[in-house]
C-alpha cells in the first residue's frame, strides 16, 4: 500500500531550497567525464560533470539542466555529497539510494548509508515521482561507467 | 438568464464526477487525454454483455445476427455524425492512432514513391507524425512540416508554399491537443486539392470540440477515437472517400476481411470489411453508439456553447494570474489551455494540484516537436469537457495560487 501522500513530505524545505538555489550548477568545460540523462516522459534533462584526480577522487562536480523541483534538488544535493569522495564510494551510495527509493521495506543500515538523502523518503508516497529523485544518480552511474574508456583516450 | 443546458443535471450523468480524490471532490481537467463516460454508455456496454453479446458477421444464430445488427446500426450512426456520404466509408478501427497508420500504410504503400512529399504541420501529435515518417523512410519520400505562428495558428501562406506537385499527402490535425488551436481545415483541404494531394484530418480532438462534417471540411480522410468523445477505449472510426479506400491496400489481413481464400490466393472483401480484419471490438462499438446518442440528446450545439463559455472564463481567470503564461492563443480554439508558471516545473504543478483533487496533464502531450518549437520541455494543460463548470475553474485557480505559494 502506498502511504497516504503528504505534500509536506514531498516538498520539504531543504528540497525547496535546493530547487530555488541549486548548488554547483553550471558547466565544467574541462571535466574528466560527463554524462547526460533525460526522462522522456516529463522532459527532465540533466548533465553531470566530474573532475576526477588520478587517485580516483571527485575533485569537483557540477550539473546542468532542467526539470522538476525533486530532480533538481536531488542533483544539487548529490553534488554536495560526492565531492571529495572516491568513485567506489559514489558507486556504493548510488546503489544504496536507488534501493532506498525503490524498496518497500528499508533496513536501518540502508537508511544510515544514504545519510542526508533520507529526506527524499517522502517522495516514495508519490510513486510516479520516484524516478525524478533517482534520475541524477543514473546519470552519475553513466559518467562513472565511462571512466575506464577515458583512460584509453575516448571521451564521448 | 435561461440556459437550456442544465450543467448540474449533466454532471449527474457521469458517476465518476461525484468521487473524492485525495480527500477533495474530483475536478477532472484531462479531457483532451480521455473523457469520462456517462452512465448511459457504461450501462449500454454492461447490458450488451449481459444479454446481447455474440460475434458479428459469422453466426447463423439469432444472437450473432442481433450483435451484427447493433454494430451496423452504429456504423450508420457514425456516418450521420460525420455527415459522410456512404456507410461503407466508415471503418471501425481501434482509435485515431490505428486509423492514421492504416492510411499511411494502405495509401502510402501503393501511392507514395521516391521523391514524393508528405506535408504535416508543426502542431501534430506524434500519432500524426511517426506513421508518415515511417512511410517516408520506406519509400524514400520526404516529410515536410508547415510552420505555425507564436499564437499557435497555422500560417496559411506558408502552408501554401509547402505544397507542390510532389506533395502526395497532407496530414493535419483538426484541433491541436497541446494548444487547443482549431485549424482552418476546409481552406487547407482546398489548397491541398489544388496541389493534387489528398488530405487526412486527425479529428481526435476536433470531433469533440469542432464540427466534424466531412462534406463541409471537404477532406479525404477523417478519423477519431471513441474514448475522447465519451465512449469506450479500443474503438475509433476512420472515414475515407470510397474511391480512395477502394484503391488502397488492406492494412491488416486475416479473418473477416476476405471474399475467398485458398492457399494460393485470397480475394479481399469489399468495403468496409476489407479494413476490418479480425473480430472487432464489438461491445465498444455498441458503447460508441451510446455515446453518440448521448451527445445528440444534449445537443452538440449546446455542448459547444457551454465549452466555449468555460474556455473563455478559464482563459480570463488564468491570464490574470501573475507569472502564468498561456501557451497557444489562437483565435479559433477548443477547450484546452496549456500553461507554464515562472520558475515552477509543470510536474510540480501537477502534483500539487492532484492533492487538491484536480487532474490535469503535465508533460509534452505527445507533441515533442511542438514543445521544441516553443522552447519548452513541458507544459501543464487543463482541458475541458461538457461537464466542467466555472466553479471547477475557480478551484483550479485557487490550486495554482497554492502551487505558487509552495514554490515562492
Ligand atoms: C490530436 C491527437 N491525435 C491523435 C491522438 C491519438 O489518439 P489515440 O491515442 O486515441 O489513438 C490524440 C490523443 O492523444 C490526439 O490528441
Amino acid at each position: 500500500m502506498i502511504p497516504e501522500p503528504k505534500l509536506s513530505h514531498l516538498y520539504q524545505e531543504v528540497i525547496l531550497d535546493h530547487n530555488r538555489r541549486p548548488r554547483n550548477f553550471g558547466e565544467m568545460p574541462d571535466a574528466t567525464v560527463r554524462a547526460r540523462g533525460v526522462n522522456p516522459l516529463c522532459g527532465d534533462d540533466y548533465q553531470i560533470f566530474l573532475e576526477i584526480n588520478p587517485a580516483g577522487e571527485i575533485q569537483a562536480v557540477r550539473f546542468l539542466g532542467s526539470g522538476c523541483a525533486i530532480s533538481k534538488a536531488s542533483a544539487s544535493i548529490l553534488t554536495e555529497m560526492i565531492r571529495g569522495k572516491d568513485t567506489g564510494y559514489c558507486d556504493h551510495l548510488k546503489n544504496e539510494f536507488i534501493r532506498f527509493m525503490t524498496q518497500d521495506k528499508v533496513p536501518p543500515a540502508m537508511t544510515e548509508a544514504v545519510g542526508k538523502l533520507k529526506l527524499f523518503e517522502g517522495v516514495k508516497e508519490f510513486p510516479v515521482r520516484v524516478k525524478c529523485a533517482t534520475l541524477i544518480w543514473h546519470v552519475l552511474e553513466e559518467a562513472l561507467k565511462s571512466l575506464p574508456e577515458k583512460k584509453e583516450g575516448g571521451r564521448s | 438568464m435561461t440556459n437550456p443546458y442544465d450543467i448540474h443535471k449533466v454532471r449527474r450523468d457521469f458517476p465518476i464526477l461525484s468521487i473524492q480524490m485525495n480527500g477533495k471532490p474530483l475536478v477532472y481537467l484531462d479531457n483532451a487525454a480521455t473523457a469520462q463516460k456517462p452512465e448511459r454508455v457504461i450501462r449500454r456496454i454492461h447490458d450488451f454483455y449481459q444479454r446481447e453479446y455474440a460475434t458479428v458477421h459469422r453466426g447463423v444464430y439469432t444472437l450473432s445476427q442481433n450483435s451484427t445488427w447493433e454494430c451496423e446500426q452504429v456504423r450508420d450512426r457514425c456516418r450521420k455524425f460525420l455527415n459522410a456520404p456512404d456507410r461503407d466509408e466508415i471503418i471501425f478501427v481501434s482509435g485515431a492512432t490505428e486509423a492514421i497508420n492504416l492510411v499511411a500504410s494502405g495509401y502510402g504503400r501503393p501511392f507514395i514513391s521516391t521523391g514524393d512529399e508528405i506535408l504535416i504541420t508543426e502542431m501534430e501529435h506524434h500519432a500524426n507524425i511517426i506513421p508518415w515518417q515511417q512511410i517516408c523512410l520506406e519509400k524514400g519520400a520526404r516529410l515536410k512540416v508547415a510552420p505555425i505562428n507564436d499564437e499557435g495558428e497555422i500560417i496559411l501562406e506558408q502552408f501554401r508554399k509547402f505544397l507542390s506537385p510532389k506533395t502526395k499527402m497532407v496530414a493535419v490535425t483538426h484541433m491541436s491537443n497541446a494548444l487547443g488551436s482549431i485549424n482552418p481545415v476546409r481552406r487547407m483541404a482546398k489548397l491541398a486539392h489544388e496541389a493534387g494531394a489528398v488530405i487526412l484530418v486527425d479529428g481526435a480532438q476536433g470531433v469533440v470540440h469542432a464540427s466534424a462534417d466531412v462534406r463541409e471540411l471537404d477532406c479525404d480522410f477523417y478519423c477519431f477515437s471513441g474514448h475522447k468523445i465519451y465512449g469506450p477505449t479500443g474503438v475509433g472510426v476512420l472515414w475515407g472517400r470510397k474511391q480512395l479506400l477502394e484503391k488502397m491496400e488492406p492494412y491488416q489481413t486475416g479473418g473477416e476481411m476476405i471474399k475467398t481464400v485458398t492457399f494460393e490466393k485470397t480475394t479481399f472483401a469489399g468495403l468496409p470489411q476489407k479494413f476490418e480484419a479480425g473480430t472487432p471490438p464489438i461491445a465498444q462499438i455498441v458503447g460508441l453508439g451510446a455515446a453518440l446518442d448521448y451527445l445528440e440528446t444534449l445537443g452538440v450545439e449546446n455542448i459547444r456553447r457551454h465549452e466555449k463559455e468555460i474556455l473563455d472564463y478559464a482563459t480570463e481567470k488564468l491570464a490574470a494570474i501573475a507569472g502564468l503564461r498561456i501557451v497557444g492563443r489562437a483565435k479559433s480554439k477548443g477547450g484546452v489551455i496549456s500553461f507554464t508558471l515562472d520558475g515552477i516545473h509543470p510536474h510540480d504543478i501537477g502534483t500539487v494540484l492532484d492533492q487538491e483533487g484536480i487532474a490535469i496533464r503535465t508533460g509534452h502531450h505527445c507533441a515533442q516537436p511542438l514543445m521544441q518549437r516553443y522552447g519548452l520541455p513541458a507544459t501543464a494543460r487543463a482541458s475541458f469537457g461538457l461537464y466542467n463548470t466555472r466553479d471547477e475553474v475557480d478551484v483550479l485557480v485557487r490550486g495554482i495560487t497554492k502551487v505558487q505559494e509552495i514554490f515562492r
